[in-house]
């Protein structure tokens, strides 16, 4: 299986601020990895970068195609979904609106890809009109996730999807991400504090420390490492 | 104006070479340069507003119309020296600034540039409506004219003591504040600077600036104040001139003033150009090529080039 | 009669109440509610009421699109722009020369409009977008130094006096109990009406117009689901040019006489109507203009602040008053939810 994303050496910066400082990793094509670190390792910079969101420099190929200096909107019609931090979802527009934004890079009719999305989030289908700001916090991610995979990604970038959910809402989430990928082949690269998730969801991982990969490896092997063990699990 | 002493070489070219103009130039031109010094005037208080604590003014020409009318008034009705007519000008629009400037605080950006444009508007039509006392139509005449060479005079000196004024107030605590507000109101209010003060006595200072401006503008124009002088387009130069200057420079200020006051008679002379509508093409279109290229007017050339001479 | 005015105002208010996202609280419809019975009652018992409120829907109308142009353009690119008018004013004269060219006045119409939308992208493509990095404050500038360029280029290329432009609607006027109505004032609301809800429309219920609405809402967010932000902003642009393209065309016709200074008092009436409404709301820049409209006309005939009568000549500075009105007591203006203050 071949790399689905390649980053090389990436280093990135805000401003004069550099916080990657040359992060290697690789992301097979149906798998999900995970990316796993303390705050202001920079994690959610290396997604960043992978968006074009920040100035980086380093080599970053998708499907063997160099991004270059593609902003986001550019990554998306690629094939990048990137649900942020804070979910990214438009409040102020309905839970339609906000799926049909997700796919709106697809031409045509998205018919099949809504109901595909109602098929794994049946809730969302009585909500259509619902503003999207007036939804919980974790009904809101579960938007964010569904828009997301209605833009029939190749690759999905997940960042910190657990922030501020009930650990039940959390398990829902990683688990429906598991369905995705097992049964639609979707490549996940999750950013994810909560280790113990993440390593369960994910075949392989990367610990990132002060902008560099300090250890990767398979979840197995990160699992039974002492310093993840002590650092990010905890016992 | 930075904290540090301005190059007292460049003062002091500036001031020779304008007090050796009058020698050269016809009563004409002279008259220009004079034009360029009372938007000197002008431009610095504007300048003061929107450079130090980034409050947008669309709205100075009013501030010249208040002081112009104080001139032409009371000249006309009490024939008070006419230097005096120009410290109560001074006066009293600082007070009318600083009334402006209470309400301003709770406006930002566009909805402050909407007001000062509606003040602009505004101001000028009210001689209008009080005729008997401000002149109506017909305007106000003051008791005594003044030589060209006179107001010249008058209107450098008070460009230069205006000039060390601001200095000196930028230069100290009131400065700092001004910069502070500037950079970031949360850190200026976190730091204890008492933001509506501040912001305030900005407004009343350039306000008063605009007002010896429009003093001397009356005067230079045979004493003559009335409402067309004092359109719309007059603050729109003064605003112009103020990007044209970018922040912090004399010589920004002098180049800002010097592209307001005599841009529209230079292009007169050019053919096609020459008639007014032609001047006001050249005058668009030359803001809109100052703010793509220079965004920081001439005081952010000065700074990279010298930047660039120190690497 | 005016019931059919005023019934048209109330179905474009719920429409407007949906566009603007329920902005307006019920306060605000209260008192709309109220004013449209104050006009429908005045209408019935004079008919001198009913033809100015007529008039006053009709010139409410234009300034309704024109305000509508501003907060266009503000939402998508948080700019006043002070350029607006003269905007409106250039493409009115596009449309004069097309006809003297030859052209029947409804082809000059629609080939102006699609003038008026490329112009509008192209400007913001090219004077807008580069300033608009460093500081909206730049960008406003830029506008009053288009305002004076376009002053100027159009004085230059036409001359400054009067041009007669053939009206598209005659002199025909109809009857409708006792009230004088004349063919001109309804055609000048039917079309700005029906090129508002065409844009509407646009916005509500195609892919583009979302895209835009989500591109003003949260550029970075609408980045990431793949909408090029930059030419949506560029579109919005566009299609206020051309709501300014209507205005223009739909005022001349009330003056019947063409120069250059046609849409400056009605760029104040504008911006009054848009900050009534609320500078970021669609639905209160029509409702405001038609309230202004129409209050001023009303005003002027019976409008007495004791000894002070407000004349014809002091609508503009009426106009700067109510400005400044709202945004000392309420920035955010009836429908508007943007906070207007700093810190």
């Amino acid at each position: 299986m071949t790399a689905l994303l390649e980053l090389e050496d990436v280093e990135a910066r805000y401003g004069p601020v550099h916080v990657l400082h040359g992060v290697s990793l690789a992301v097979d094509e149906g798998s999900v990895v995970a990316v796993l670190g303390p705050n202001g390792a920079g994690k959610t910079t290396t997604l960043r970068a992978v968006s074009g969101m920040v100035r980086r420099s380093g080599n970053i190929q998708f499907a063997g195609r160099a991004l270059g200096r593609l902003g986001p909107d550019g990554v998306a019609r690629l094939g990048i979904a990137h649900v942020p931090e804070g979910r990214g979802t438009f409040s102020e527009l309905t839970v339609w609106e906000n799926l049909r934004l997700g796919a709106y890079t697809r031409r045509g009719s998205i018919q099949p890809e809504l109901e595909r999305v109602f098929a794994y989030f049946p809730w969302l289908s009585e909500r259509k009109r619902q503003q999207a700001g007036t939804l919980s916090g974790g009904e809101q991610q579960m938007l964010a996730l569904a828009r997301a995979f209605v833009h029939r990604p190749r690759l999905l970038l997940l960042d910190e999807p657990s922030l501020g959910l009930a650990p039940v809402l959390v398990a829902e989430l990683f688990r429906i991400v598991r369905e995705l990928n097992e049964k639609e082949g979707l490549t996940v690269l999750v950013v994810e504090q909560n280790a113990q998730l993440a390593l369960q969801a994910a075949e392989a991982g990367y610990v990132l420390e002060a902008g560099r990969v300090a250890l990767s490896g398979t979840s197995a092997e990160l699992r039974a490492d002492d310093s993840v063990r002590r650092s990010y699990l905890g016992y | 104006m930075r904290s540090r002493i301005p190059a007292l070489v460049s003062i002091a070219v500036v001031a020779a070479v304008i007090s050796s103009l009058p020698f050269v130039l016809s009563d004409y031109n002279v008259s220009l340069v004079t034009q360029v010094g009372i938007f000197f005037i002008a431009v610095l208080g504007l300048d003061i507003l929107t450079g130090y604590t980034g409050q947008i003014s669309i709205g100075h020409g009013a501030f010249m119309c208040i002081g112009g009318y104080t001139t032409a008034v009371m000249s006309r009705d009490h024939n008070t020296n006419l230097i005096v007519t120009m410290l109560m000008a001074f006066a009293i629009c600082f007070v009318v600034g600083l009334l402006v400037g209470l309400p301003a605080l709770r406006l930002s950006g566009a909805y402050l540039a909407l007001v000062t444009f509606a003040l602009a508007v505004s101001v000028p039509l009210l001689p209008l409506k009080w005729s008997s006392f401000l002149g109506g139509r017909n305007g106000v005449q003051t008791s005594q004219t003044v030589s060209n060479l006179w107001v010249y005079v008058v209107a450098w000196t008070a460009s230069a003591i205006l000039f060390v004024l601001a200095w000196l107030i930028l230069r100290g605590r009131v400065g700092r504040a001004f910069r502070a507000v500037r950079d970031s109101e949360i850190a200026a209010v976190a730091s204890g600077i008492e933001l509506p003060v501040y912001k305030t006595l900005a407004f009343g200072i350039s306000a008063a600036y605009a007002g010896v401006a429009g003093s001397l503008f009356v005067l230079a124009n045979n004493g003559f104040a009335a409402p067309d002088e004092f359109a719309i387009f007059l603050s729109l130069q003064i605003l112009i001139g103020a990007a044209v200057a970018g922040l912090g420079s004399l010589w920004g200020v002098l180049v800002g003033a010097a592209f307001v006051g005599l841009l529209p008679s230079v292009s007169s002379g050019v053919p096609v150009i020459g008639s007014a509508h032609g001047q006001d093409v050249v005058f668009g279109a030359a803001v809109i090529l100052v703010m793509l290229v220079l965004p920081d007017g001439v005081a952010g050339l000065i700074a990279r080039l010298r930047g660039m001479t120190r690497a | 009669m005016a019931t059919a005015e005023s019934s048209r105002l109330e179905s474009l208010r719920n429409r407007g109440a949906a566009l603007g996202g329920g902005g307006g609280t019920p306060i605000v419809i209260v008192i709309l509610v109220g004013v449209a019975i104050f006009l429908l009652v005045g209408s019935l018992r004079s008919v001198t009421f009913a033809q100015l409120t007529v008039q006053g829907l009709a010139l409410g109308a234009v300034y309704g699109s024109l305000a509508l142009a501003l907060v266009l353009v503000y939402r998508a690119t948080r700019v006043v722009n002070f350029a607006q008018g003269e905007l409106a004013m250039l493409t009115t004269y596009i449309a004069y020369q097309l006809i003297k060219w030859g052209l029947s006045y409804w082809e000059a119409f629609f080939a102006t409009l699609a003038i008026a939308l490329v112009l509008g992208i192209v400007l913001e493509l090219a004077l807008i977008r580069p300033v608009l990095h460093r500081s909206v404050i730049a960008a406003v500038i830029v506008t009053v130094g288009l305002f004076v360029l376009i002053d100027g280029v159009v004085n230059w290329i036409w001359g400054g006096d009067f041009k007669f432009m053939p009206s598209p609607f005659g002199t025909k006027i109809y009857h409708v109990g006792g009230v004088s109505i004349a063919r001109l004032y309804v055609g000048m609301f039917v079309v700005v009406i029906i090129s508002v809800l065409l844009v509407w429309a646009l916005f509500r219920f195609t892919k583009l117009g979302l895209g835009m609405r989500a591109a003003a809402l949260r550029p970075a967010e609408a980045a990431f689901v793949g909408v090029r932000v930059e030419w949506m902003l560029a579109i919005g642009w566009g299609l206020a040019a051309l709501l300014g393209a209507v205005a223009g065309l739909m005022a001349e016709p009330s003056q019947f006489t063409l120069e250059p200074t046609l849409m400056q008092p009605i760029l104040v009436y504008a911006f009054a109507a848009a900050v009534l409404g609320g500078l970021d709301s669609p639905a209160g820049a029509v409702i405001g203009g038609l309230l202004i409209g129409v209050s001023l006309n009303l005003v002027v005939q019976y409008g007495h602040i004791g000894p002070l009568k407000i004349t014809s000549e002091l609508q503009t500075p009426a106009a700067f008053a109510v400005i400044v009105a709202v945004l000392l007591f309420k920035p955010s203006g009836l429908f508007g939810h943007q906070e207007v203050r700093r810190v």
